[in-house]
């Protein structure tokens, strides 16, 4: 059986799984969409009082908002088996079980689960964009939908290679590293708004060392039609979706490294 | 009365003891929390840069407020105690009602060394790093301040104090709702946004447009943040800030008889869990 029929089958057994209790599905997914709506509340509240942030508006916030949004949320979704990976693959000694299939340990892990929690929190993405792309006009054309599709790719690729990185920390340090967390929630927390609303070099950290605002930000203005004020070559605004790609490529080979390496704890 | 509150102070020592050596843990909250910290900071920096009129709160106190926060994270009711949850999982949790203690409190007095424990090394570190290093490494304008004036700084005392007691009320309803459903995800997903917006730690509540101030004050979560913030940085002063420390307090005992209630009903009804 080939890689993708058998993640396949992972995926179907996860969601029959998880779909045993339909009721904490549904709650679950809910609380999340709720949640994450009334963190929305405190961007709403400050434009209610300020009106703009240098020059943007409400409607082009919920733009970048959702992009980043749905991304995290998807990438949250299906990164779950790295996520858990240092307490409940290191700590346990349950990796080497892993080692010791003909398959690849990365296969394994996105296939521990698929979280469908996650849902609430894609949707909650969803609908901020909908009435982003209703209160600013865009113009859609279908470079426009491509770009906007491969900036939420990027993105989830991105956010799975972070949580790769933290899982291959995790050799190293058994228990999980929640510092990780300053990556994935920090950025979205910090990508929700366009990057030249900060100094430079948290912008600059953001675009060249962990391209969260390549798979945000660049693309996402350039679907906005507006002038980027942070200076980096137009070219770069219809390829930044593909620093994900390369971040989780380089994501993958450092984590290669890391099962090389790896010791079981022995219980 | 000694003898009846000497046990659970010492339970509250034994906790506090023990969460203090998590000093790995500490240092990487702190520096969680010194970025979340940065993040929020320049996102009100950038609003407050196109700011044309007089707001509630200045972007100074903002900044300190900020801090403040971040400083004491820990101290808010974000999910049950751990220890509850695994005890009503695995069925210890019948050894506690053998105890001659009232579990209420027991359970309470813990949550309290729980919290406070890992409050004191991060916020220390935190007072270190933006209210003396910053200034120093030219971050002056993203600084926490001191107390604004004496008698904010006296009056910050007692309502810190009242964010422990009063987040460990709020900390005892998520254990109880634990109790009853055996399990700690439903209650953790939903309190965390909640307490996050209402308390102020996302947003300071002066932000929030000016109808809803009256509705922000008088909510319980107020307590956590706001209300201890807004007397630190001088936004809360005279009366209306001891209006502040006597709505803690008020909420701290509503919460309490609320809590040591449904305990009792809880506990009629429990059904232990494995052997």
């Amino acid at each position: 059986m080939n890689s993708s029929r058998l993640y396949l089958r992972y995926v179907a057994a996860s969601i029959r799984a998880q779909m045993q209790y339909p009721a904490s599905f549904l709650m679950l997914s809910a609380s999340q969409f709720i949640g994450t709506l009334i963190e929305f509340l405190g961007i709403w509240a400050l434009f209610h009082r300020f009106g703009q942030v240098r020059g943007w508006t409400i409607g082009e916030i919920a733009v970048f908002y959702g992009v980043v949004h749905v991304s995290f949320a998807i990438a949250d979704s299906i990164s779950r088996g790295f996520d858990v990976f240092g307490p409940e693959f290191v700590k346990t000694g349950n990796f080497d079980r892993l080692l010791l299939r003909p398959r690849s340990t990365t296969l394994q892990l996105l296939g521990h689960e698929l979280r469908l929690t996650r849902f609430g929190r894609l949707l909650q993405g969803v609908v901020v964009f909908a009435i982003g792309v209703r209160m600013v006009p865009i113009d859609w054309s279908i470079a426009d939908v491509t770009l906007l599709l491969a900036a939420i790719a990027g993105g989830a690729a991105l956010f799975v290679g972070i949580v790769i990185l933290q899982a291959t920390l995790a050799i190293w340090t058994v228990e999980g590293l929640e510092v990780a967390n300053t990556l994935t929630y920090g950025g979205v927390q910090a990508a929700q708004y366009p990057l030249d609303i900060y100094e430079r070099w948290f912008r600059d950290f953001l675009i060249f060392v962990v391209p969260i605002g390549c798979v945000a930000y660049l693309p996402v203005v350039k679907l906005l039609g507006r002038a980027d004020s942070v200076g980096v070559p137009l070219w770069m605004l219809d390829v930044s979706p593909a620093f994900g790609l390369l971040f989780i490529a380089v994501s993958l080979c450092v984590w290669r490294l890391g099962v090389r390496h790896y010791m079981s704890t022995g219980s | 009365m000694i003898a009846r509150v000497a046990p659970y102070l010492s339970v509250f020592r034994m906790r506090f003891l023990i969460m203090l050596q998590y000093r790995t843990a500490a240092l990487a909250g702190f520096f969680t929390q010194c970025w979340w910290g940065i993040i929020l900071v320049m996102v009100l920096a950038a609003f407050f840069h196109g700011a044309r009129s007089h707001e509630p709160i200045s972007f100074a106190q903002a900044v300190t407020y900020t801090w403040l926060g971040q400083a004491f994270l820990v101290l808010l009711p974000w999910t049950g105690d751990p220890d509850v949850g695994e005890m009503v999982r695995s069925g210890n949790v019948s050894y506690d009602r053998l105890r001659p203690l009232d579990t209420y409190f027991y359970w309470y007095v813990r949550a309290m060394a729980w919290m406070a424990a890992r409050a004191v090394p991060r916020a220390a570190l935190m007072f270190v790093t933006a209210g003396l290093i910053f200034p120093l490494i030219g971050l002056g304008a993203w600084r926490m301040r001191f107390p604004s004036s004496v008698a904010a700084g006296l009056l910050f005392t007692p309502a810190l104090l009242s964010v422990v007691l009063l987040s460990s009320a709020m900390v005892m309803l998520i254990n109880l709702t634990v109790v009853a459903t055996v399990s700690d995800r439903g209650a953790n997903t939903l309190a965390t946004p909640i307490v996050i917006v209402l308390s102020g730690n996302l947003l300071p509540l002066p932000l929030f447009p000016d109808w809803m101030h009256r509705f922000l004050f008088l909510q319980p979560f107020a307590g956590l943040v706001d209300i201890p913030s807004r007397i630190y940085v001088g936004n809360l002063t005279g009366a209306v800030a001891l209006a502040g420390l006597l709505q803690q307090v008020v909420w701290i005992g509503l919460l309490i008889l609320l809590g040591h209630h449904l305990m009792l009903r809880a506990m009629r009804r429990l059904q232990v869990q494995g052997g």
